[in-house]
């Protein structure tokens, strides 16, 4: 095949970019080697739209042993232990083909925990769908949900929390973002980072087919009416395998024969292999004649290119191929020693006694395009003023039912009960409250973690919705007990080509590393996705925060749901009535426009360490954090959780009920407590000055509003509950 | 009380297992499935996962792994054998209990807690235990227990049904019924009673911070009986 600049610009390379390539090997690429390079170069793998920006973000801190770079980040919790986590996106081939794009999302981030060293302890989601009325939505959640399942539960692995969205603005391009929290002894973790020369580069795992070539250039594009025929790109799940892969793989890193190890996610063997030697800064020599293929006649580009799944790379130390091979062997594995590395700095490859690629690492690598992309600032939008007689003719009770049946609010039941939650037998809170929290194995410890997004915030103003899912995370994490410890991102966004699109990346990516920077959470891995778009039509910007944090006794964990009658409920953080961009202003006013609540992130850290002092005192019966739907919409959730009712009574405030009650201003959470320790908390609050409304006072089973409105917790359940499963079985 | 849990590819509540078991008093093992000889045990144990990851049908394969044949004579020996989910579509691939089970009736997997009435209280497992219902978990795709008319009548003649799925209060109608089950059956022995099939995972409610804590009650009225 001849290659020439047409043929570049079919694999998703510019001119210039091609041009470069020449350039940088003073020749033409032949056709392997442009593979290659299309596929270390796309967006996916090479970030470059976003490295620029990336790299302002937090990524230090004493808690912090391995931040972005690696296959994960690893941060420690005591005694030796340490959490490898990630999250990452498997948007495009999802919206393609929703069962295996899901399934191997989950896969590829659950081998990169565990190519560190950490065997994986908790699976969460976050996923986005269009509007419940797009034709397409149902069967896409269902894929998604039979996928994420599908390879989770084989796995063995528990999926403790998720998060799911639908708005028409992902008619066209679904997400799904997995994440996996691993666990590690701190002197057990593995690098990627190959070391010595001469040492034998191992392949192990699948057989290598014709699946997922050119997945991620595929995941670096736009898509269009033509789509469908993009499904020989997603690559196809054997969650079996990868069991099998990770038991393998944890029983050769008990011994001390691997040097570095890395997965073969996107890109394949293409960037598994460079980033090794990259790292390292040596060379790799491969003779592609050795790679165990499922297929006949497969040529070095579909080789290279391929994105099967379940395969790693190792370089292992010299003398140690037997005792590796024994193991892979137990476990019926492939194990091919395919290389070994050199002084030379470069990628050799051979097939058939030709050497079919010849490029030096640091021009793949260091020398990938990197763009600063033209991109345009947000104003933040005017505030609306809410008409006194829009509010006139509400039912607080109808609209409350209203917002809880909501589909971004319901109850996600039919999705959860589908992954199993608690295999491992440590999972101490299930999904469906702040954060899904599991237990250090054999110890007292226990580890927390939530998934999430605010796209609508985001949308209206890029900087503060940045700031807000950091905070949101941080909330969620202090709900259950737990002291926030560190995030990973997973940036969704339309075109960097489009000024706008870039404009909210920035300001989102801006956003994240100021609250992380304030809130001592800082970024240790992440992944970008762009391109989430159709055409000309583009994705709300929606960076998903996976946030992790620590629980020393996990006894002292608290939930959600309201506990004992009579026990006090009071609000913590102050409420100013912010409608715009509330749930209540979009679904029930009909308002799109307007900013999103201010951050004050004084006051988050503020209100939320002070809370978590109060847990940990054990002043604390049950708590909850006020997001979309405000206050009425958090403690009807708590009460529906825990069967019984409330005396609720607005404060004193210049606001109306309706925005006291519908409000969606930050850094507010719901707890309850005990009359006998009211006195306690109070104080604490107010030496803190930390501003708190009572709320009223738990009984058996009704909603009262300031005496007069009531309703049955049983209906508000039946309006949270019912929605998705009607949707599903319709 | 020495028991065995056997790892298959793709077991994955082995570890589970090994820890309830531990908890309880047993002295447990782990036996690889590609062993030949069973170690000495007073209780065998198939835990759940995706063995050989439910390729060709669940259990399947597993059920012709070379550890089963000492399995297999050991149960027909009168050995207890015990196997849960997966466990339970290994033995009754096996043949060491009857019938099949199909994929839940509502086509997806359900993990949540449920009831449970213990059905025969005259064998090792159940004997002595106070309580009528349990509340336990389960965690399948392939739970629906099916057999045929015959075997059924068979089934009930020599009160070879376990438990079945019911509420609170012990009430065993199709609306408590998670996946389908004919008569909802959650878990049944062979003739003799010394082997058991169940699709609940105990081993998940050992503990008052998990799902439950019904698990132990069966886990602790299980080794005194074997005493």
């Amino acid at each position: 095949m001849i290659v020439n600049e047409q043929l570049a610009i079919d694999h998703g390379l510019k001119k210039d970019e091609y041009a470069k390539i020449c350039e940088l090997l003073k020749r033409t690429p032949n056709i392997t080697e442009l593979g290659i390079f299309s596929a270390m170069w796309n967006e996916h793998c090479s970030y470059k739209s976003s490295r620029l920006h990336l790299k302002k973000l937090p990524i230090k801190g004493k808690q912090v042993i391995q931040g972005p770079g690696e296959n994960a980040g690893v941060v420690d919790i005591g005694d030796n232990d340490a959490i490898v986590f990630k999250i990452e996106s498997h948007n495009h081939p999802s919206f393609i083909e929703p069962y295996q794009g899901a399934a191997t999302g989950v896969g590829g981030i659950m081998r990169d925990v565990f190519t560190m060293g950490a065997r994986p302890i908790a699976n969460l989601n976050s996923i986005h769908f269009g509007s419940p009325q797009h034709k397409k939505t149902k069967n896409l959640l269902r894929g998604v949900v039979h996928g994420i399942g599908g390879y989770g539960n084989c796995m063995g692995v528990p999926t403790i929390a998720g998060q799911t969205n639908f708005d028409s603005s992902y008619n066209g391009n679904i997400l799904v973002n997995a994440m996996t929290l691993g666990l590690v002894k701190k002197d057990k973790i593995f690098y990627s980072k190959a070391a010595g020369l001469n040492k034998p580069v191992i392949y192990v795992g699948s057989k290598t087919g014709r699946d997922g070539i050119h997945g991620a250039s595929m995941a670096s594009a736009s898509f269009d009416e033509k789509i469908e025929e993009k499904k020989p790109t997603v690559q196809v799940g054997d969650p079996f395998t990868e069991k099998l892969l990770l038991e393998a793989c944890l029983e050769l890193m008990a011994g001390d024969s691997i040097i570095a190890i890395q997965d073969m996610g996107a890109a394949g063997l293409t960037s598994s292999s460079i980033e090794m030697a990259s790292k390292g800064n040596l060379g790799i020599e491969i003779n592609l004649n050795k790679v165990p293929c499922r297929e006949t006649k497969m040529s070095p580009y579909e080789i290279m290119l391929s994105e099967s799944q379940e395969r790693m790379l190792i370089v292992l130390e010299n003398g140690k191929e037997d005792q590796a091979k024994k193991i892979f062997d137990k476990w019926n594995l492939d194990f091919a020693v395919i290389g070994k590395t050199t002084k030379s700095k470069k990628i050799e490859l051979y097939f058939d006694d030709e050497k079919v690629a010849d490029i030096p690492v640091n021009i793949l690598v260091e020398n990938s395009p990197m763009y600063d992309r033209k991109w345009k600032k947000s104003k933040l939008p005017k505030k609306n003023k809410i008409k006194k007689e829009d509010l006139k003719n509400l039912k607080i009770i109808d609209v409350l039912k209203k917002v809880l049946s909501n589909p971004n609010v319901c109850s996600k039941d039919w999705i959860w009960q589908q992954y199993d939650h608690t295999v491992m037998g440590d999972t101490i809170q299930k999904p469906g409250g702040d954060s899904g929290v599991v237990r250090v194995h054999g110890t007292d410890k226990a580890v927390a973690a939530s998934v999430d997004s605010s796209a609508v915030y985001c949308w209206a103003h890029p900087l503060t919705g940045g700031k807000q899912i950091v905070c949101e995370s941080f909330r969620n994490l202090i709900s259950v007990g737990a002291k926030p410890v560190a995030i990973t991102n997973c940036l969704n966004f339309g075109s960097p080509e489009n000024e706008e699109n870039m404009g909210e990346f920035v300001e989102c990516v801006q956003g994240i590393g100021e609250a992380a920077e304030y809130l001592n959470f800082p970024v240790v891995s992440g992944n970008v996705s762009f391109y989430n778009q159709t055409k000309e039509e583009g994705i709300k910007p929606t960076p998903t925060i996976g946030g992790v944090g620590l629980i020393k006794k996990y006894k002292k964990m608290i939930t959600m749901d309201f506990k004992e009658v009579d026990n006090i409920v009071l609000a913590i953080g102050k409420t100013e009535g912010h409608i715009d961009q509330s749930l209540f202003a979009r679904h029930i006013l009909n308002e799109k426009n307007g900013p999103p609540p201010e951050i004050n992130l004084f006051n988050e850290k503020n209100n939320g360490e002070t809370l978590l002092k109060l847990i940990d005192a054990g002043h604390i019966k049950s708590a909850h954090d006020v997001s979309i739907g405000g206050i009425i919409t958090a403690v009807s959730k708590m009460c529906i959780k825990g069967n019984k009712g409330i005396d609720l009574k607005k404060p004193k405030y210049l606001i109306n009920e309706i925005e006291y009650f519908f409000a969606e201003d930050q850094g507010r959470y719901i707890i309850e407590v005990s009359k006998d320790s009211l006195k306690k908390v109070t104080d604490v609050l107010n030496k803190n000055a930390v501003h708190f409304d009572e709320l009223g006072t738990i009984n058996e089973d009704k909603l009262f509003i300031n005496d007069k409105t009531k309703v049955s917790i049983d209906e508000l359940k039946t309006s949270n509950t019912n929605w998705l499963t009607n949707y599903m079985s319709k | 009380m020495k028991s065995s849990v056997i790892t298959f590819p793709g077991s994955n509540c082995d570890r589970d297992m090994d820890v309830a078991l531990k908890k309880f008093g047993f002295k447990n093992k782990m036996v690889w499935h590609d062993d030949i000889e069973l170690p000495k045990s007073d209780l065998v144990v198939l835990p759940g996962g995706f063995s050989y990851g439910d390729y060709l049908r669940c259990g399947s394969m597993a059920s012709k792994s070379k550890i089963m044949k000492s399995i297999i004579n050991f149960a027909n020996s009168g050995g207890m054998v015990m196997g849960i989910c997966n466990g339970f579509q290994i033995l009754v691939e096996t043949g060491l209990v009857p019938g099949v089970l199909l994929r839940n009736k509502y086509l997806e997997f359900i993990c949540k807690n449920v009831f449970v009435k213990i059905k025969n209280k005259q064998n090792t497992y159940f004997k002595n235990i106070d309580n009528d219902v349990l509340e336990f978990h389960i965690a399948h795709n392939e739970g629906n227990y099916f057999c045929t008319k015959d075997q059924l009548k068979e089934i009930e003649d020599n009160e070879q049904v376990a438990i079945n799925y019911c509420n609170k209060s012990g009430n065993t109608e199709e609306q408590f019924n998670p996946n389908g089950s004919i008569k909802n059956i959650a878990g049944i022995f062979n003739k003799e009673k010394n082997v058991l099939g169940m699709m609940p995972h105990p081993e998940r409610m050992i503990d008052p911070s998990l799902s439950g804590e019904d698990g132990s009650i069966f886990f602790n009225n299980l080794i005194n009986n074997l005493k």
